[in-house]
């Protein structure tokens, strides 16, 4: 029914970013987290999640975005998205995860937005 | 908890019968993508129907508690607009007691979850929740042309 969900990531001067590939539910919010918390325990606390091939998340998929922002807010990192479907913008806002991760177009313009450290 | 009358029309009708198994609110998001091309609305409103439609549904399936683990969806075509009532029959809750969540107060708090309806009533054009305790909830939902 569902394909399986995937994520990749790279990392580019210390800034991670994760590229997700299928439905963003509990579990793919799970491979996220899971990560995204293997990073920050090397060190690593700038993050891109780039969204492109996933077009579609549910509330708990999003409610483990939020963990992985708190866990951010604690440690001074950041989180930006990229390449959103409109609707999942919209819901973004909706939310309010905007107040504490912005939403970019492209993945070049959500890493020149976060420092390199 | 709100409740409207429903008109009577003669307005198309497709009713889906969805098990309460994980993931199956595809199933049901496919096939209200579907039907929203096939209404020719565009893609956005689409979209928005499909992530409004797994939030119902997820809903139902996390806490209605039906005995029947089943949750029925019936899309409406109407000339102005696409209606879809998502209808569990589990154990219902006051509506009135559903307070929206705020990013604010979610991001320290230990449950980030809640996030259904609000998404539904903001996606949507209209949401109308009817839910008794001990007998059920059914959810409206309306997206227009």
């Amino acid at each position: 029914m569902v394909d399986k969900f995937q994520v990749s990531d790279r990392t580019e001067t210390n800034r991670v970013v994760l590229y997700t590939d299928g439905y963003i539910n509990n579990l793919g919010g799970d491979e996220i987290a899971k990560r995204c918390y293997q990073h920050i325990e090397a060190g690593r606390k700038q993050f891109v999640l780039n969204l492109e091939k996933s077009k579609i998340v549910n509330s708990i998929g999003i409610s483990i975005l939020i963990e992985i922002i708190e866990k951010l807010v604690e440690i001074d990192g950041n989180l930006a998205f990229c390449n959103l479907t409109p609707t999942i913008a919209k819901t973004f806002r909706i939310m309010g995860l905007t107040q504490y991760a912005k939403i970019y177009e492209t993945e070049t313009e959500a890493l020149a937005a976060l420092p390199a450290n | 908890m709100t409740k409207s009358s429903r008109p009577t029309n003669n307005a198309p009708e497709v009713a889906l019968v969805l098990p309460m198994l994980p993931d199956l609110e595809v199933a049901a998001v496919r096939l209200a993508g579907e039907i929203g091309r096939f209404m020719r609305l565009d893609d956005n409103k689409v979209d928005e129907i499909e992530m409004a439609l797994i939030e119902a549904c997820i809903n139902a399936f996390e806490h209605s508690q039906d005995p029947q683990r089943k949750v029925e969806i019936r899309f409406t075509m109407r000339p102005e607009a696409l209606e879809i009532q998502v209808i569990d029959h589990g154990r219902g809750f006051d509506y009135s007691q559903v307070h929206p969540p705020d990013m604010e107060s979610r991001l320290h708090a230990e449950s980030k979850r809640g996030w259904g309806l609000k998404i539904i009533e903001s996606l949507m054009d209209e949401l109308v929740v009817d839910s008794q305790i001990g007998r059920g909830t059914s959810i409206r939902m309306t997206k227009k042309r």
